[in-house]
């Protein structure tokens, strides 16, 4: 059993309300749900979609065949039928797109006039929509009256149970006068967590103790912030939205100073802003964590559109040289995690710790089992303020075999903690001879990296033993990326996904290179023009892929165009 | 050893008779009246002479870049909003390269005391046109003199409705140090813009130019009163007022943040079993 749905129309008529409805029957049912939203830079009008694959087994990206579309204008007809399986179904309201459209495909449901005759408001057409498609399915309706409780909590008890008529309506209405509907339904597992990329790394940034977010809004980051606002209250975190990104990036520096776990998250062009603040960070060895989210670019580029352009970018962004780490997880439950280690390392050895996102990632909603709150690493690397009083004298930047020196916090301990953007004494005082100049570069820079590399983990590797062809890929390509491998088998792929990708993962605990140098085909599978990820492979390792699969139009693989590629 | 002797720090690098050295005792004379220990203050800065100043002082330093003094002091006073939190820089610090913050900062009345080293001239870069330089000025990098009009920084902050807005003067130590003690007390955000000369750049705002200009405000001024503020806020030349120019009683933004009425955000961190126990109820919300 695996079903795609498409829901059709313009902005502004709640296609991301029943798609996320829909998705949230589904998921609740026990079946494995993949959601995906293409949309305009626009509030109203335009042409946007919300696809859903719904399967009984483990799925991780969308497929380009539809079982059912939902037509909420006349565009999402004539841009989709041709993804229409041949017995596959087009729903659409014949009143709303005032013409009726002929043919064995179409399914006309009167939406507003049920919600109307229901009793409900006309915008009430969409729970009629959402009854409708689970009614031509066959699934279960009760799952729906839950949601509709919820979507209307704030709304009073008569329009809640109009919506519920509404809901029914549609449902009874689609379910008699779907002739085509023929779907199986296999049976689900267990109730499943349905989660999104932005949501996700919210998630770990809350295991994690972040305190303090500072943002300036910008597409596809704004889901961080808005997911950690709406939680503030709750976990004691304050949300500051920074008059522009260079103050958002400051604001989280002066709050990790002062000894709260601290975050910003931003896109490219906000990223490009912070870029003087994150080589603070590295001076003042001050932790901070930074989401950043990928579109398409340069400059303003295609605002809500996806693309990974941007690590390389990341990677050399800052003046002088310094540490960092970039995570870039490959779906949600990889993003909880990484989040919470991005604060671990972060704070252990006081150093810039980046999530690297997209639209794509940030936007696609997964299923998953739950999470293991165990596995996540709670533990504090600030120094004991009461062993600090017990020292006669204390430096922020004492020098240390590790090269991390105790993390002291203003105000908690009888001394004073000094740091400084100008280069400085063990003590934080501006200083400019050379040799203790040379001495904090090599405790910033040589002395951690060694230990931080050793905390990475390795690529995830899936495939056969002795492939023929091994696909490297990172971020939020793994899903496709793994859809694609385990579809052919016949084709002997392998992957291997890199979801820590700087520094590269040692070789001690898995030698990847090896696996790459015994393949006969290696490809990097991109979404950037110039393959970002396999020119720091081959920086890092000397090893150089043998072909490339780079897109850059904006928008995502489906499962069967990456077979194509390949 | 004089009350002020224990906030000593490092042995400034300014040049011989420069107005900061009065503005330092200035400062630490108003710490040592008000009973404040180095470690329960933090001074930010940015960079230029002035951005040097807390190496000068013992106390919790964040020496951060040019004009990102407010945003980093602003983290700080949201994460510890117990500790005095003072930002100090100069005319191009704070109203130029950080001009945008310190509207914001403004907006927000957040609890930092500003103190602007204002000697109208570039120092640290060696002696070009500030925001503040006087129209017509000639430097060696506005050969034409200062085409830009000078920025009345107390003008700015009354029409902003800034909560604390001051002017001293560094040749006036002993009102210096009750104006930047009222700075102190002040709840939300205090803008003091200290007048200094720069005795090896500025050739025309000197101890003498100052000294003839300046006078103290008298009793007569009513800070609550914002029009007759903006009056004296204008007021620029022959004689130029030191002293409150205006204040009102907004509360402090970090008053108005819930998340923190309780006590400072640092004090509620690392709790990891309570932290636990909400993040299963969190996780319910993806089912």
């Amino acid at each position: 059993m695996d079903y795609t749905l498409k829901i059709g129309g313009e902005a502004g008529q709640g296609i991301q309300t029943i798609g996320d409805a829909l998705a949230k029957v589904f998921s609740r049912l026990g079946y494995h749900v993949f959601t995906s939203q293409d949309y305009e830079s626009r509030i109203r009008g335009g042409h946007n979609f919300y696809q859903i694959r719904v399967s009984d087994r483990p799925i991780r990206a969308s497929r380009r065949p539809l079982d059912i579309l939902v037509a909420f204008d006349r565009a999402s007809v004539a841009f989709h039928d041709r993804e229409l399986v041949e017995q596959g179904i087009i729903v659409y309201d014949s009143l709303q797109l005032k013409e009726t459209l002929s043919g064995p495909q179409f399914l006309d449901v009167p939406f507003v006039k049920l919600a109307t005759d229901a009793g409900a408001k006309a915008i009430a057409a969409n729970t009629v929509a959402t009854g409708a498609i689970l009614g031509m399915l066959g699934f279960p309706i009760d799952p729906l009256f839950d949601i509709i409780a919820g979507l209307l909590k704030r709304k009073d008890d008569e329009t809640r149970d109009q919506n519920r008529r509404a809901a029914v309506a549609g449902y009874e209405y689609a379910a008699m006068n779907c002739g085509r509907c023929a779907f199986t339904l296999k049976p689900p597992g267990t109730s499943k967590m349905l989660i999104g990329g932005s949501d996700a790394i919210g998630l770990g940034a809350l295991a994690a103790d972040c305190r303090f977010y500072s943002a300036y809004p910008m597409t596809p980051s704004t889901g961080i912030m808005l997911f950690l606002s709406a939680r503030a209250r709750e976990y004691g975190i304050v949300v500051e939205q920074a008059e522009d990104e260079i103050a958002a990036i400051n604001m989280a520096l002066g709050a990790s100073f002062a000894g709260v776990r601290s975050m910003t998250g931003t896109s490219g062009g906000g990223f490009a802003l912070m870029t003087e603040g994150l080589s603070l960070a590295a001076m003042t060895e001050t932790p901070i964590v930074i989401a950043l989210a990928q579109r398409p670019g340069p400059a303003t580029g295609l605002p809500t559109k996806t693309e990974q352009a941007d690590l390389l970018f990341a990677l050399n962004a800052g003046h002088g040289e310094f540490p960092r780490v970039i995570f870039a997880p490959g779906d949600p439950g990889q993003a909880v995690f990484l989040t919470a280690k991005a604060f671990d390392l972060s704070q252990k050895y006081q150093i810039p710790v980046f999530v690297m996102t997209d639209q794509y990632l940030a936007d696609t909603q997964w299923t998953m089992e739950g999470l293991p709150l165990n596995d996540l690493p709670m533990r504090d690397f600030r120094a004991d303020g009461g062993q600090i009083d017990g020292v006669d004298e204390y430096s922020r930047h004492a020098f240390t075999s590790s090269g991390v020196s105790p993390f002291a916090i203003p105000g908690k301990t009888r001394h004073v903690v000094v740091t400084d953007s100008d280069e400085h004494s063990e003590a934080g005082h501006i200083i400019e001879d050379g040799e203790t100049r040379k001495r904090m570069v090599e405790k910033r820079l040589f002395l951690k990296t060694d230990s931080i590399r050793r905390e990475i983990s390795p690529p995830l590797f899936v495939g056969p033993e002795e492939p023929e062809t091994v696909l490297v890929s990172w971020g939020s390509t793994y899903g496709v990326v793994r859809e694609v491998v385990e579809t052919m088998p016949e084709r002997k792929m392998a992957m291997l996904h890199f979801s820590e990708v700087f520094p590269l993962p040692g070789l001690e605990a898995f030698d990847y290179l090896e696996v790459l140098r015994r393949a006969k085909r290696t490809v990097s599978i991109e979404m950037n023009a110039t393959g970002q990820f396999a020119r720091l492979l081959r920086d890092e390792t000397g090893y150089s892929v043998t072909d490339r699969v780079l897109r850059y139009d904006g928008r995502p693989f489906l499962v069967e165009e990456l077979m194509e590629e390949l | 050893m004089e009350a002020r002797d224990r906030y000593l720090g490092e042995a400034p690098a300014w040049c011989p008779g420069c107005g900061n050295f009065s503005i330092l005792n200035a400062f630490t004379a108003a710490l040592a009246a008000e009973g404040i220990e180095p470690n329960r203050f933090c001074i930010v800065s940015g960079i230029g002479q002035a951005g040097k100043f807390p190496h000068y002082v013992k106390c919790n330093t964040f020496n951060g870049l040019h004009g990102r003094a407010l945003p980093v002091a602003t983290g700080i006073k949201l994460a510890n909003h117990e500790l005095l939190v003072v930002a100090v820089g100069g005319d191009g610090d704070m109203y130029g390269e950080g001009g945008n913050h310190l509207l914001h900062a403004m907006r927000r009345n957040i609890g930092v005391k500003v103190f602007v080293h204002d000697n109208q001239i570039y120092g640290l870069t060696k002696g070009q046109a500030s925001p503040t330089s006087m129209e017509g000025m000639v430097t060696k990098n506005q050969p034409f003199g200062v085409l830009s009009e000078q920025l009345n920084p107390m003008a700015m902050a009354v029409a902003l409705d800034c909560g604390f807005v001051a002017r001293g003067y560094a040749g006036d130590r002993e009102h210096l140090t009750e104006l930047i003690r009222s700075a102190f007390h002040y709840d939300g955000l205090s803008l003091v813009d200290i007048l200094q000369p720069c005795v090896s750049l500025n050739k025309v705002n000197t101890w003498e130019w100052y000294g003839k200009r300046v006078y103290r405000i008298g009793e007569d001024h009513d800070p609550g009163d914002r029009l007759k503020a903006f009056e004296k806020a204008l007021q620029w030349g022959d004689r130029i007022p030191i002293g409150v120019i205006y204040r009102n009683d907004r509360p402090s933004f970090e008053k108005k943040v819930p998340v923190i009425s309780g006590g400072p955000l640092v004090d509620g961190s690392g709790r990891w079993q309570e932290l636990k126990e909400r993040l299963s109820g969190t996780l319910r919300e993806f089912y």
